[in-house]
């Protein structure tokens, strides 16, 4: 049975970079993979999904659906609550620990829940919680969100630390390697 | 990594199959989930790549250069092919001489268009083959096929993408392009010129090509059979395939279809003797089923399964086991995140003024559609490519000149197909304000260069048309251009044109904000003291700006400074620096 991940949060926060990072890493660590993502009107901050599989054996289907996922990794609040249904049972939610209102709520035609987070760890669910936006400014741009992100993700995925700094290196633009590296360890290292 | 092998999403596939294929021409329109195709190819040097105005154009080229002998491929979204529709169904009739590959992508679920029309009509009403992958990989090697199909049986190729091939990524083992020359130039009047004379020739061609195709259907590298477990036995073809593995394994018998048109007739009735139970799963319409029907198979279809929408792995678990996903998900409600127009669009301070005077606004296909959400809600219809315009003039036409009614279109679009519809308002002379809201680039598939734009699809400098001086010769004597970060100007442009007794064009002129050359100003501030929470500022829709305790507030992570919301507030409360 394939590994699954989602990669949730807002269009324009950096969802496909990270995706590209997860896929070329697994494909090097030899994994058969499928990436699943949807360009678009899904961008122009809506909120967007990318799937990532990967497993030993072959990968079929390259969309994930409710109750198959392994880990969904958000980089926003809400969105880590729009897709905990897709959460398996013992699956991990890592969140990056910001809120971005949606139309709605800045219109005033809806609210941004409170608490949101709390309340899917009261239905048993694990959730990791980081503040990757003050990681990613401290690593030098807070557009570096993702890959902070990707570096809390490593601690669970079981794939070392040089082999992630490898595939930074080979997918990342040569002048936001550095950066990117930073953000990584910041995500990688960071305790509670 | 094997050098060769290569995770790519299923439009580089198609662009790397085309390339090993021996492509020489491509010329398309943009449109999700199709434009990666001709954005990867136009990475290869050694193929000539262009953005066309539209998909007629582009399929158009491409007849052009396989008449002249080489091989060329036009790609577009599935409502471009309604823009195409016209030269399709006669290329059929002329059939090719350098192999010609039409790519179209579907979008069931309409991630990214205006409606879930099936292309797989097309192919059969044009009496075209047509190919359709499952992944990557096949992706790759069905469009490095294509060609050679497309010459063998003389007849373009339809190659069908669906988003969720489209945009998602498996591995690809890539390989080395053909060497093609190309063929000589012969003029050969019976197959090209399709007058009457000819082509009552030239359609019972058509009629035995199809025969021919579908005695290869029957046997060839594009249909097979995966003999499981025989009580249950699936049809199937693209996504629905992986899916379809995914939940049953090797415990299911598949008859897995890859050329979709013509299918096979003794392939089907040979599966379905060796299964207990016959079922087609396909997305969108029955066109597996019907022909199932047609040639006297009993399957069960579109009696399980919706003919709306993406199907998933679990469609398949819960209309064929039973099965119901199991999860936990969160008691409050969660609001919608819809897309919206980013911060510092120039779009937004045109729709400001337009749903300030209460315009009836008609619209059209772009990143401007979204000045349909709240709480701008500035626009009245949008129907096609081009439609804003000609139904600006009907409007008019049927409404006794009130003139309170505009139409805003893009620049690409404007190139696409608008500007046949100002012709008309030209020429019936109906008293229309049409505005082009000119950002510069085509910016909703992701910013492909356009004829408006003076650079070409790999970025080098190209002829340039000049929106004024084409509105002009088409005999427009009205036609101003707006700065829309100036609402002042918008605002008094707008009235003037409404007031004035001819058809006139405004011209609604600022880069698109995402592009890399445009610079972005300081983040505004709010002076909270100054802020009397009258709101206005949230009438622009700009997701920069939000109401945190009572006040306006101002995210400066995303404020690109525009200062179209500080010429709104009555108080002064917005500006560069927070003024004491």
């Amino acid at each position: 049975m394939a590994t699954s991940l989602m990669i949730v949060g807002v269009g324009g926060q950096g969802s496909l970079l990270a995706s590209k990072l997860l896929g070329n890493i697994l494909t090097a660590e030899g994994y058969d993979v499928k990436v699943s993502e949807v360009h678009g009107m899904s961008q122009r901050g809506g909120s967007v999904v990318t799937y990532v599989k990967y497993d030993e054996n072959k990968v079929y289907s390259p969309i994930v659906t409710e109750g198959e996922a392994d880990y969904i990794i958000s980089f926003e609040k809400l969105e880590a609550a729009r897709y905990a249904s897709f959460l398996k049972k013992g699956g991990k939610i890592v969140v990056n620990a910001q809120e971005i209102d949606p139309m709605p709520v800045i219109i005033g035609a809806a609210e941004y829940p409170e608490g949101i987070l709390e309340e899917l760890k009261s239905k048993d669910i694990f959730v990791d919680e980081i503040d990757a936006l003050s990681l990613a400014e401290q690593a030098g741009s807070s557009k570096a969100v993702n890959i902070v992100l990707m570096g809390r993700l490593a601690k669970y995925l079981g794939i070392g630390y040089d082999e992630w700094i490898n595939a930074i290196e080979t997918t990342v633009k040569p002048k936001f390697v550095e950066l990117n590296k930073k953000a990584f360890e910041l995500g990688f290292n960071y305790s509670k | 990594m094997n050098k060769t092998k290569k995770l790519m999403i299923g439009n580089e596939a198609v662009a790397r199959g085309l390339y090993e294929g021996g492509v020489n021409v491509v010329s398309s329109y943009p449109g999700t989930p199709s434009t990666e195709i001709t954005e990867f190819i136009s990475k290869y040097d050694d193929v000539y790549s262009e953005w066309a105005p539209n998909e007629k154009v582009g399929m158009e080229v491409a007849f052009g250069a396989s008449l002249a002998g080489k091989r060329s491929c036009c790609c577009m979204k599935h409502v471009g092919l309604n823009v195409a529709a016209d030269p399709l169904f006669t290329l059929s009739y002329t059939g090719v001489t350098g192999g010609l590959v039409i790519c179209v992508a579907d979008d069931p679920a309409m991630h990214s268009s205006q409606n879930e029309q099936d292309s797989r009509h097309y192919a059969i009403a044009s009496k075209v083959p047509m190919l359709e992958p499952a992944d990557s990989s096949e992706a790759y090697a069905f469009a490095k096929s294509a060609f050679k199909l497309s010459e063998e049986y003389d007849t373009p190729v339809l190659f069908r993408m669906c988003t969720r091939m489209a945009h998602s990524q498996s591995i690809v083992e890539i390989g080395e392009r053909e060497n093609f020359e190309g063929y000589k130039y012969e003029k050969k009047p019976w197959k090209y010129i399709m007058t009457p004379g000819n082509a009552v020739k030239r359609h019972p061609y058509v009629e035995e090509r199809t025969l021919k195709l579908q005695q290869l259907a029957e046997n060839c590298e594009y249909n097979r059979v995966e003999m499981g477990d025989t009580k249950l036995g699936i049809i199937t073809a693209g996504t629905c395939y992986q899916y379809i593995k995914e939940v049953f394994g090797d415990n299911v018998s598949i008859l897995k279809i890859g050329m979709i048109n013509p299918l096979p007739v003794e392939m089907i009735k040979d599966f379905a003797q060796k299964v207990d139970r016959l079922v087609v799963v396909e997305e969108l319409d029955p066109i597996i089923e019907t022909h199932c029907n047609n040639i006297g198979v009993t399957v069960e279809g579109k009696s399980l399964f919706s003919n709306i929408g993406e199907f998933s792995q679990q469609t398949i678990k819960e209309v064929l086991l039973g099965e119901k996903a199991e999860s936990e998900k969160a008691d409050s409600e969660i609001p919608v995140r819809p897309p919206v127009m980013c911060s510092g669009c120039p779009h937004r301070g045109m729709y400001y003024t337009l749903a300030k005077n209460k315009i009836t606004v008609l619209g059209d296909i772009g990143c401007y559609t979204l000045g349909s959400a709240p709480p701008l809600n500035a626009l009245d219809s949008t129907l096609c490519m081009g439609a804003s315009v000609s139904g600006l003039h009907g409007f008019n036409k049927a409404s006794n000149n009130e003139k309170n009614t505009v139409c805003v279109i893009g620049d690409s679009t404007f190139m696409h197909s608008g500007v046949t519809g100002l012709i008309n308002i030209a020429y019936n002379m109906s008293n229309s304000t049409v505005i082009v809201l000119d950002n510069s680039i085509t910016g909703m598939t992701g910013h492909q260069q356009n004829p408006t734009t003076g650079y070409n699809i790999k970025g080098d400098p190209a002829g340039k048309i000049n929106l004024e001086a084409l509105c002009h010769s088409i005999g427009i004597n009205r036609v101003r251009v707006v700065d829309p970060y100036n609402l002042e100007q918008c605002d008094k442009v707008l009235k003037e044109e409404l007031a004035a007794d001819e058809p006139s064009v405004i011209i609604s002129r600022r880069p698109c904000v995402l592009l890399k050359y445009v610079k972005h100003e300081k983040p505004l501030k709010v002076n909270e003291e100054k802020c009397k929470s009258c709101k206005r500022c949230l009438k622009l829709g700009c997701p920069s700006i939000s109401f945190k305790n009572g006040k306006a507030f101002i995210d400066a992570t995303q404020c690109v400074g525009c200062n179209v919301c500080s010429q709104l507030c009555p108080f002064g409360a917005i500006g560069k620096e927070v003024q004491e």
